[in-house]
């Protein structure tokens, strides 16, 4: 254990200090995915409405996400707004912003064809049962989209939380930023933490990840049809 | 007349569940058995235990001489003497009409390409879709697609031709299409044995009707005496629900 | 914005700008190379392997290509596995894209319906030749919008090679930025330049989407 570096992980507080990094990870992860939910629910309706206006603008903006890296909007967001709108935004903040950002296109997008892959059918007969636009959007429309979206939306969470580990390079400090923490503190006392600490901040991320993206996974399956 | 098709004591499990219990059938040269029977009574699996589709737990399936089954799930010489049909069409979607119909006889017969290519045309000819070879099944409507379908079983020159259900899927406006192209082969004297719910067309192609329920055969006939006087109660009910 | 900035960091971004491309496609080659074999085994449940894949497709999955980078670049050297940068790169994004090159292939494979065996099956067609002219043609152009999409996934995920010293474009940007301060012409090159390198991608991907879905139906 001492030749791989394990040891570390059990001098005073380093694990504790490991395992609240990731809760900082989770944090961002799960207000981006609240305030993406909301937001792409909204412009996926406005999406699914075909205005020719709301759809070149939200055109744009998808292939803007597409084609982005987030490590890349992350930048731009925590350095260029400073420099360009004199906003002096804190990184986790920045963070949020950008997530939220990637996250809104992915939901919208995902709105908005799971609400255009309901047959008009559906439509037609809820209004000649009397019902309004928004009765019909509420009580038929939407219970059946809320299948496809679930799992997708737990889905991203998965992808949000592994795409924090990139917030390290704005200086916040979450779990592999810990980790690397770490290592310099005990460079001299355990040379190979390097091994033992970034081992562990793997298999961290892949214990948080790996349930949720199953739980996607079951319940995209279950609900298949 | 020789003999195409011998089934001898067929047995076809699920687990504890039996789907055919020893099942005996002969079919002779340029027979056309036509197999009905309520929902379920085993004779779609019948027709899948015949060409090995399906395993079976006991008897055994001979064609021209050569056992077929129990599975051999591997290629043999003897089951090319087997064409089958399929309620679904289940032609290929990333190959053109030509393509699916002369892909089996190049690459598991190695025929000769221009030779099938020439005999396919022949045939879509007679089934009237010759200036269709170029499209997609995607491009094609169910009947146009069931004719193709049977034209890639006809092309492998099979001994016995196995019709499941073909007209199930189709809209009534296309089933005479198809039918007529099944009537033609059976003119033609093409051995087959057809599941099928259309009891007017049953009368009009089959040498012989059998009635399968529960998993057994319980009567067999002209089709004469088959639909006009049947003998079992089982039989009489079951004819009872196509007439209003 | 200031046009002689931009101009004198020019050369800087695009030499930067190939060797992202460069470690980018590099990888996304060696992600074919594991995906491909990888769902195929998992296709034909080959026991042990198709376990041993799961468990990468799993691992890899749901791991971040930075802590793997990470593992890999400055954890493995302590075992004495010591590989370069641009190595490192190249195989972490070969890696981390394996999994989702697997998943995308064994997806389209399953996606073709049981019938279309069962008819190869009637035809008298051996299991190679259903395989190779039957399942897996239809399997690749199913397949393509999921190729298509972790394409894309995988060059953007180049945009953290820097964070193990591979002087790529966003190494450059934060490199310049740190000592000139030139903030916004710096970011905006950097901006550009995936823009560069993402867009046509993007369009070629729908076209070759939408191709798949033409060749596969003929419509």
């Amino acid at each position: 254990m001492t030749n791989l570096g394990f040891d570390v992980l059990f001098k005073g507080s380093n694990f504790i200090r490991l395992l609240l990094g990731v809760w900082v990870a989770v944090r961002i992860s799960l207000i981006s995915i609240v305030l993406s939910i909301i937001l792409g629910m909204i412009l996926g309706i406005l999406m699914s409405l075909k205005n020719p206006v709301i759809n070149a603008v939200s055109k744009v903006y998808l292939e803007i996400v597409r084609i982005m890296p987030q490590m890349v909007l992350l930048f731009v967001v925590y350095f260029g707004a400073t420099k360009a709108l004199g906003l002096n935004l804190s990184a986790e903040t920045s963070a949020v912003i950008v997530f939220t950002f990637w996250g809104t296109a992915e939901m919208a997008d995902l709105v908005r064809s799971s609400l255009i892959s309901i047959p008009s059918i559906q439509y037609e007969s809820s209004f000649s049962l009397g019902l309004s636009k928004v009765q019909t959007y509420i009580y038929v429309i939407v219970p059946q989209t809320m299948r496809r979206l679930i799992p997708l939306s737990i889905n991203l969470i998965t992808r949000m939380i592994k795409t924090t580990s990139l917030v390290m390079m704005i200086g916040i400090v979450e779990v592999l930023k810990v980790g690397q923490q770490i290592i310099e503190a005990n460079r001299k006392a355990s040379p190979n933490a390097a091994f033992g600490v970034y081992a562990t901040v793997f298999i961290l991320y892949f214990m948080v990840c790996w349930p949720i993206s199953s739980l996607s996974k079951y319940l995209e399956k279950r609900w298949e049809n | 007349m020789s003999e195409v098709l011998k089934i001898d004591s067929l047995v076809k499990r699920y687990d504890d569940l039996s789907v055919l219990e020893k099942i005996d059938l002969t079919v002779k040269k340029g027979e056309v058995i036509v197999i009905v029977g309520p929902s379920g009574c085993g004779k779609s699996t019948l027709l899948r235990c015949i060409n090995g589709l399906e395993s079976i737990q006991d008897g055994k399936v001979v064609v021209d001489d050569e056992v077929v089954n129990p599975v051999q799930k591997k290629a043999s010489k003897s089951r090319e003497k087997i064409g089958m049909v399929f309620q679904s069409y289940d032609l290929f979607p990333h190959k053109n009409l030509l393509q699916n119909i002369t892909l089996a006889p190049i690459k598991v017969q190695k025929r000769k390409k221009e030779e099938v290519k020439e005999e396919a045309i022949e045939l879509l000819k007679r089934v009237g879709l010759e200036n269709r070879t170029d499209s997609y099944p995607r491009q094609l409507s169910g009947g146009q697609k069931q004719r193709a379908a049977i034209v890639r079983a006809l092309i492998m020159h099979p001994e016995i031709l196995l019709l499941d259900e073909i007209t199930a899927a189709l809209d009534p406006e296309m089933v005479r299409e198809v039918l007529d192209v099944v009537l033609n082969l059976a003119k033609e004297g093409h051995t087959m044995v057809i599941v099928t719910h259309e009891m007017a067309f049953a009368k009009a192609v089959a040498d012989r009707v059998i009635f399968m329920d529960g998993g057994k055969i319980v009567e067999e006939g002209s089709p004469e005496e088959f639909f006009e006087n049947p003998r079992t109660e089982r039989l009489k009910r079951f004819l009872e629900t196509f007439t209003y | 914005m200031d046009f002689n900035v931009i101009r004198e960091y020019l050369p800087i971004y695009w030499e930067a700008f190939f060797l992202t491309i460069k470690i980018g496609w590099i990888g996304i080659l060696i992600s074919f190379g594991i995906g491909i074999p990888a769902s195929f085994s998992m296709f034909f449940k080959i026991p042990v392997i198709s376990q041993i894949v799961k468990a990468y497709v799993e691992l890899f999955r749901n791991t971040p290509l930075l802590v793997q980078l990470f593992f890999i670049y400055f954890g493995l050297p302590k075992l004495g596995i010591t590989i370069s940068a641009q190595t490192c790169g190249a195989l972490g994004l070969g890696l981390l894209g394996g999994a989702y090159m697997a998943e995308a292939f064994r997806s389209g494979l399953e996606a073709v319906p049981k019938t279309q065996s069962e008819a190869a099956f009637a035809l008298n067609m051996s299991k190679g030749q259903l395989f190779r002219l039957i399942i897996l043609p239809q399997a690749l152009s199913s397949s393509v919008p999921a190729v298509v999409a972790n394409v894309i996934f995988l060059l953007k995920e180049t945009s953290v090679f820097s964070a193990i010293s591979l002087m790529d474009l966003m190494f450059t940007a934060k490199d310049l930025i740190g000592l000139y301060y030139n903030t916004t012409e710096c970011l905006t090159m950097l901006v550009l330049f995936y823009v560069i390198m993402l867009l046509p991608v993007s369009v070629l991907g729908n076209i070759v989407e939408k191709k798949a879905r033409f060749s596969m139906f003929g419509e």
